[in-house]
């Protein structure tokens, strides 16, 4: 708690402001565009922050993170089409309401509780993430490895979709991370004589292959789709009728967001369909739902952006990402150097606090962009897809070359662009791939480290308590969906 | 996301070799024994220098685990069939030539010409005819990608007939 005051070290920074301002402005155009969003944004700008320092290279990326969440509000407001997967429950009000003429009322309840449900989630962040990291000094070989399992697991049974496909999807996201040389004997595994392969494969070329290229062979099956656009006057604040309708909904939401986006799954997404379900749920008036009812909008607005900071809480203090984003986040910091987890709260807390305190500077600055620059934000849906995923091609090839300077990373990306399109073609969620190739290295390195403690012996995992309840709620986030089933039928 | 049971549009009429279920199932489980199979490959480490278990074994129990989820999710999809997918578009089969067709001239002539190539396909096919806005795509934003690459992160691009030229 000492560290507090090192919150407020990036408003003293010229260099950090600039930093976050255009993270802000990139994090809004990429949140309104259909089909990138943070993620994918986040992935192509890891190479240019090679040429920053490591503070401002993770704080340009929680400002992509933080804007982008929100900037997927403006095209599902006013296009009916959510800028990113987290504004999908946002369209359900958001655009009915646009269509009845107050699509400034809509983008103005969106903007607010946004903020809102941001700055609340960075405030979790700040207290829970060090009450954690001082819990993983407890955490030894076995603990890890029960963590990382029941991340994958908690992934596969509250994420979208299939639970089933989901375990499919993350269980190949860690065989991935098993190609090169074995980190323990140096024996090649899966690299085909290819020398390239030998290092592994990188997390670049698969998170823009799934997300971007994958993304372009998506669109080319839409060209003639057509979006009826709603024209915006200008955002308008919420009034006070406004305020009491929703005050109650925001402050559920936030607090829904933050603890979802502290579970290791696909944060906003989820946060924002349980934000907006329990908004209906608790509203006096829920058949005003899906007719454009103000509720709905900030039940899944401050749902989705609380889900932010709640991700960032297992991602600095674990290594575990929250996240698909907090995913490229946690590259962004192993490539700079930074290894995540008790020890970074210990030894550099100016580090840590800087990146908290840019969160919030960041909420703060997509209140003021998003409410004076929606308009122009929302003229950037009119680039039209037959020039603008050229351009992104253009990037994501010259980014993903960049890192290693290999021509096997383009390949591999275009490759991963293709299984990605029909992965989400035929309902399996592309997210656990990422969070399984992150967490790879950390699964399988933890299990035979482990091993090698017990002597082989597996039984001894059970003997262990914390490892041991991480396997008891692995197994409960397992058998959920079929609790879910039942009770449904 | 897909599993949507009984629906309108799923494919429960389908003979069993056109279901999506079925050729899915199929395409993950033979390319997961074929992977299998080179787990066999890898090299063993001797018995002294072992520590914990075999390299092979952590892949060949994720793959096991692979094949048996899919087994799983294909007796489920024959109770709930997944949903009948749209035809792909012909402007779906020309994007992806378009990437073989990168493939090709960035291995074998020229990577920025490759770029160039592929984003005046895509663009053209895609609706775009105004030859400005095609010339804007295929070569005035790539240049700009490229010299940013090269002169800000000092990247070195793969020599090639254009690429050569710039670098004299």
């Amino acid at each position: 708690m000492e560290n507090l005051g090192l919150i407020f070290a990036p408003l003293f920074s010229y260099k950090l402001l600039i930093v976050l301002f255009f993270g802000t402005i990139f994090g809004l155009i990429l949140g309104v565009l259909p089909g990138l969003g943070p993620t994918t944004g986040g992935a192509l700008i890891l190479p240019f922050t090679m040429t920053l320092d490591p503070l401002s290279a993770i704080v340009l990326l929680t400002a992509i993170y933080c804007a982008g969440t929100y900037g997927g509000a403006i095209t599902a407001i006013l296009i009916n089409t959510p800028g990113t997967p987290a504004a999908a429950a946002t369209c359900l009000d958001g655009y009915p309401l646009a269509q009845k003429g107050e699509a400034g009322r809509a983008l103005g309840m969106a903007t607010v509780s946004s903020v809102i449900g941001g700055i609340a989630s960075v405030i979790v962040l700040i207290f829970f993430a060090p009450l954690l990291a001082n819990l993983a000094y407890e955490f030894g070989q076995p603990e890890y490895f029960a963590l990382a399992i029941f991340g994958l697991t908690m992934l596969a049974s509250i994420g979208e979709g299939s639970p089933i496909k989901n375990l499919i999807a993350g269980a190949f996201g860690i065989l991935i991370s098993t190609v090169g040389k074995d980190f323990m004997t140096s024996i090649d595994r899966f690299t085909f004589g290819i020398n390239e392969l030998t290092e592994g494969i990188g997390f670049i070329p698969v998170v823009v292959g799934l997300f971007a290229i994958s993304e372009m062979l998506t669109q080319s099956t839409l060209i003639n789709q057509i979006f009826n656009r709603v024209a915006l006057k200008a955002v308008k604040l919420p009034s006070i009728d406004d305020y009491k309708k929703t005050w109650k909904t925001i402050i559920r939401s936030s607090g829904i967001g933050s603890f979802i986006g502290v579970l290791p799954a696909e944060g906003g997404t989820v946060a924002s369909l349980i934000g907006y379900a329990e908004a209906k749920r608790w509203s006096k008036k829920p058949e005003d739902f899906g007719k454009g009812s103000i509720e709905g909008i900030a039940g899944a607005e401050a749902a989705n952006n609380a889900a932010t900071g709640g991700a960032m809480v297992p991602t600095l203090a674990l290594g575990i990402p929250g996240s698909a984003t907090t995913a490229v986040i946690l590259t962004g910091l192993i490539i700079h150097g930074v290894r995540p987890g008790p020890d970074l709260f210990r030894e550099q807390p100016e580090f840590l606090y800087g990146i908290f305190g840019s969160m919030l500077i960041a909420n703060i600055l997509f209140f003021v962009l998003g409410f004076f620059g929606a308009k122009i934000f929302a003229r950037i849906t009119l680039v039209p897809n037959k020039l603008l995923w050229p351009m992104i091609f253009a990037v994501s090839v010259c980014g993903t070359y960049s890192l290693n300077q290999s021509i096997i990373d383009v390949w591999l990306m275009l490759l991963f662009g293709v299984i990605g399109f029909f992965m989400r073609r035929y309902g399996f969620s592309v997210v656990p791939v990422i969070i399984g190739l992150i967490l790879g290295e950390l699964v399988e390195g933890t299990l035979r480290q482990s091993l090698v403690i017990f002597d082989g012996n597996w039984l001894m995992f059970l003997q262990r308590p914390i490892a041991l309840t991480f396997f008891v709620l692995s197994l409960i986030a397992l058998s959920f969906p079929l609790i879910k089933r039942k009770k449904k039928k | 996301m897909n599993d949507v049971h009984n629906e309108k549009g799923t494919n429960k009429s389908l003979s069993l070799f056109f279901k999506s279920s079925f050729i899915v199932s199929v395409v993950i489980i033979v390319i997961s024994s074929i992977l299998l199979y080179f787990t066999f490959t890898f090299d063993i480490v001797p018995p002294i220098l072992n520590r914990g278990i075999q390299p092979a074994t952590f892949p060949k129990a994720l793959l096991i685990l692979i094949i048996a989820l899919t087994l799983l999710t294909y007796f489920i999809s024959l109770k709930n069939p997944w949903k009948n997918e749209k035809k792909l578009p012909n402007s779906f089969y020309i994007t992806l030539l378009s990437f073989f067709v990168f493939i090709t001239v960035s291995k074998f002539l020229d990577f920025f010409l490759g770029i160039a190539l592929l984003s005046i396909i895509v663009s053209y096919f895609w609706g775009e005819r105004r030859v400005t806005y095609l010339i804007m795509v295929s070569i005035i934003f790539p240049l700009i990608v490229f010299i940013f690459f090269e002169t800000i992160l000092g990247l070195r691009f793969p020599p090639g007939i254009i690429t050569n030229l710039y670098y004299g």
